[in-house]
């Protein structure tokens, strides 16, 4: 199907059952109750999920295929943002050509870093990008303060030419939108008893784009070119002594994964038109690197769970405060309760990262395949009359 | 004239005079040993043909072009392939995939983007990477892991790899260094068998004389950087001067 095997084309059919879906299963606990503040079935949440599933898919096609760890992707993510907004500053509030120049300023940069970064392997190639990276925030957020808006960011104002449109009356503002078809913005409220659910244009055109994205990172890893890239991973000297120059090889996974990059930065302005200079920071490019290693680096599900998992505590745990703990553990006597609530409150709200950090280590050390290894073994658990099914599945790297 | 041709090569490292004025030339369709002592710049001299270093001064010749300047991967892509003393395979691939990437390499050159059609639509490559399998062997074990294969394995794979590509030149680095005594044989005789059904010329380095006496159909003897002597095998056996620099330790 698609011209995909079987497998690969079920686990498509359950990414997009997934995606479409979202509103209702991010969803599960009614309005109103103790539970509700768990729920992530809200535009601006499931946007991020997927467009920061598109980043990590096109950071595992780098990072879990050839290993090349590039420290510096946030800088793509960054330029893929400026690219948009100059486009709905300039040209109109369609997302569409922002979107396209997003991804072929993000491609161009990807292939000037990429070139020179590339001249070295290992720590020395994450060192390069992380630099590259960082001079990118630092004259994002001073020189280029024309072009990038500095220290206030960039956005659409009042007096832009945007020569498709008409220019914005003074304090009038604009969202994007897809044809005059419709506005990212653009929300359908389903009410079911006490559940609300919530169907927003901006949320599903993300997630047709990603579905897209997630399908060409399939093709991608099946494909010779796939092949080749995982060989440089496992054996570079072998590479070159079987003919084969592994120096295009990783420029071009280099450029696809920035081009990747540069795309989520297009569609994070087009849901919400404002870039900034701290979308480069490296703590941004190091939350990429966390979010494809926790899901699992080098196969094709795990970015995006990794994706999910990481988004989902930066929103949802770092909500928890000391009035929320307060009313789930009233019913404990007074002096446990408050050691409770003690232990407990370092690891939420503004200690969200507390928890992430332990997770994570706990990911690395027991589960060093990512969340997918640990579905596997939760899989291979219930169907212990194929041992051998379960053991080449772990072992099936591009899985 | 051969179809290698290596004349007055120089190199040093240092004052140490790794090479010195190093001419050889290997006949084409021959298999031809490259023996000496440890430090007689044999290692160097491979590292030479392959375009790992680069000489101070003189020349290798392939087929009449020249192969210094040139990167070890368009070495390859002329024809010369090379075995290592610790087999180089991808061990995180399949062992399919490990012969049906020198496959791609001999068809669509040192780069090619073929990012969207599926590996196991190219029928033909997949036929090719099974038929060199079947010679070796391997069929059967190729869904493992290339990592968990055994060393003897390992070897073939690589000696697989190498000979798919149908090189014109095979250069063997200590193909049997460590190998116990039956993997030692095995290798020998698959050598033999390539050597007979293919006509693949070869050059091999090796340490272990039994290996050499079996296989070479010409020797050079190398001692201190400089090729002592090169003749055949029975005259290398008796030849005074290889007696006193190598040969004598060794008692053959």
């Amino acid at each position: 199907m698609l011209g995909l095997e079987k497998k690969d084309f079920r686990l498509l059919l359950i990414v997009v059952a997934l995606t479409m879906l979202a509103p209702f299963i991010l969803n599960p606990f009614p309005e109103g109750s103790d539970m509700a503040q768990f729920n992530a079935g809200y535009p601006d949440l499931m946007q991020r999920f997927v467009i920061f599933g598109i980043l990590a898919i096109g950071f595992n096609i780098l990072f879990g295929l050839t290993g090349y760890l590039s420290f510096g992707h946030a800088a793509f993510l960054g330029v893929g943002s400026y690219a948009a907004v100059w486009m709905f500053k300039l040209l109109s509030m369609n997302v569409i050509p922002a979107i396209l120049l997003s991804v072929v300023i993000a491609g161009v940069f990807a292939l000037i870093i990429g070139y020179v970064s590339l001249r070295r392997s290992g720590i020395y190639f994450s060192i390069l990008t992380l630099a590259f990276a960082q001079m990118s925030y630092a004259l994002a957020y001073s020189v280029l303060t024309p072009l990038t808006g500095g220290e206030t960011g960039l956005q659409p104002k009042p007096g832009d030419p945007r020569i498709l449109d008409r220019a914005l009356e003074p304090g009038e503002t604009a969202t994007p939108g897809l044809f005059g078809l419709f506005d990212m913005r653009d929300s359908l409220e389903l009410t079911v008893g006490n559940w609300v659910f919530t169907f927003n244009a901006g949320y599903y055109f993300a997630a047709v784009i990603m579905i897209i994205a997630f399908y060409m990172s399939i093709r991608i890893f099946r494909s010779p070119f796939g092949m080749m890239l995982r060989a440089i991973k496992s054996n570079q000297t072998r590479m070159s002594y079987t003919g084969l120059n592994a120096r295009p090889y990783t420029l071009a996974a280099f450029v696809i994964s920035g081009m990747y990059a540069g795309l989520a930065g297009g569609l994070l302005v087009s849901m919400d038109p404002q870039a900034g200079a701290e979308r480069m920071f490296w703590t941004a490019s190091g939350e990429i690197v966390l979010m494809t290693i926790l899901g699992g680096a080098g196969t094709l599900i795990g970015p995006v769970l990794g994706a999910g998992f990481i988004k989902y505590f930066e929103n949802i745990v770092s909500k928890i405060n000391k009035t929320t703990l307060e009313g789930w553990f009233y019913w404990l006597p007074d002096g446990l309760e408050d050691l409770v609530i003690t232990v407990i409150y370092p690891f939420v709200g503004k200690g969200w990262h507390l928890t992430l950090g332990l997770l994570f280590m706990l990911v690395v050390i027991f589960l060093p395949g990512g969340l997918v290894q640990g579905g596997q073994k939760i899989a291979a658990a219930f169907t212990r009359k194929k041992p051998d099914d379960a053991k080449s599945s772990a072992t099936e790297p591009a899985e | 004239m051969g179809i290698l041709e290596v004349k007055g090569i120089n190199k040093r490292f240092g004052g140490l005079q790794a090479l010195g004025d190093v001419n050889l030339s290997v006949e084409e369709n021959t298999t031809h040993a490259i023996i000496g002592p440890n430090g007689a710049g044999k290692s160097t001299l491979l590292n030479v043909l392959v375009g790992k270093l680069i000489p101070d001064s003189g020349s290798v010749m392939f087929d009449g072009q020249s192969v210094l300047g040139r990167k070890p991967h368009e070495i390859n892509q002329m024809g010369i392939s090379r075995v290592f003393q610790t087999p180089e395979i991808f061990t995180d691939l399949s062992v399919l995939e490990n012969v049906m990437i020198p496959c791609f390499a001999k068809r669509d050159g040192s780069f090619r983007m073929h990012a969207i059609e599926s590996v196991f639509a190219e029928k033909g490559i997949k036929a090719q990477a099974e038929a060199i399998l079947d010679d070796v062997n391997m069929l059967e074990r190729q869904d493992m892991i290339a990592s968990s294969l055994s060393r003897g394995d390992k070897r073939r794979l690589e000696m697989a790899m190498c000979l798919v590509q149908d090189p014109r030149l095979l250069l063997l680095d200590e193909p049997t260094a460590g190998m116990a005594r039956a993997d030692t044989e095995n290798t020998i005789n698959l050598l033999k068998e390539i050597r007979q059904k293919r006509g693949i010329t070869m050059a091999i380095i090796e340490h272990d004389m039994n290996v050499v006496f079996s296989l070479a159909e010409r020797i050079t003897v190398l001692a201190q950087g400089t090729p002592l002597v090169e003749d055949t095998p029975d005259n290398i056996k008796g030849h005074p001067k290889v007696r006193e620099a190598y040969l004598g330790e060794a008692q053959v």
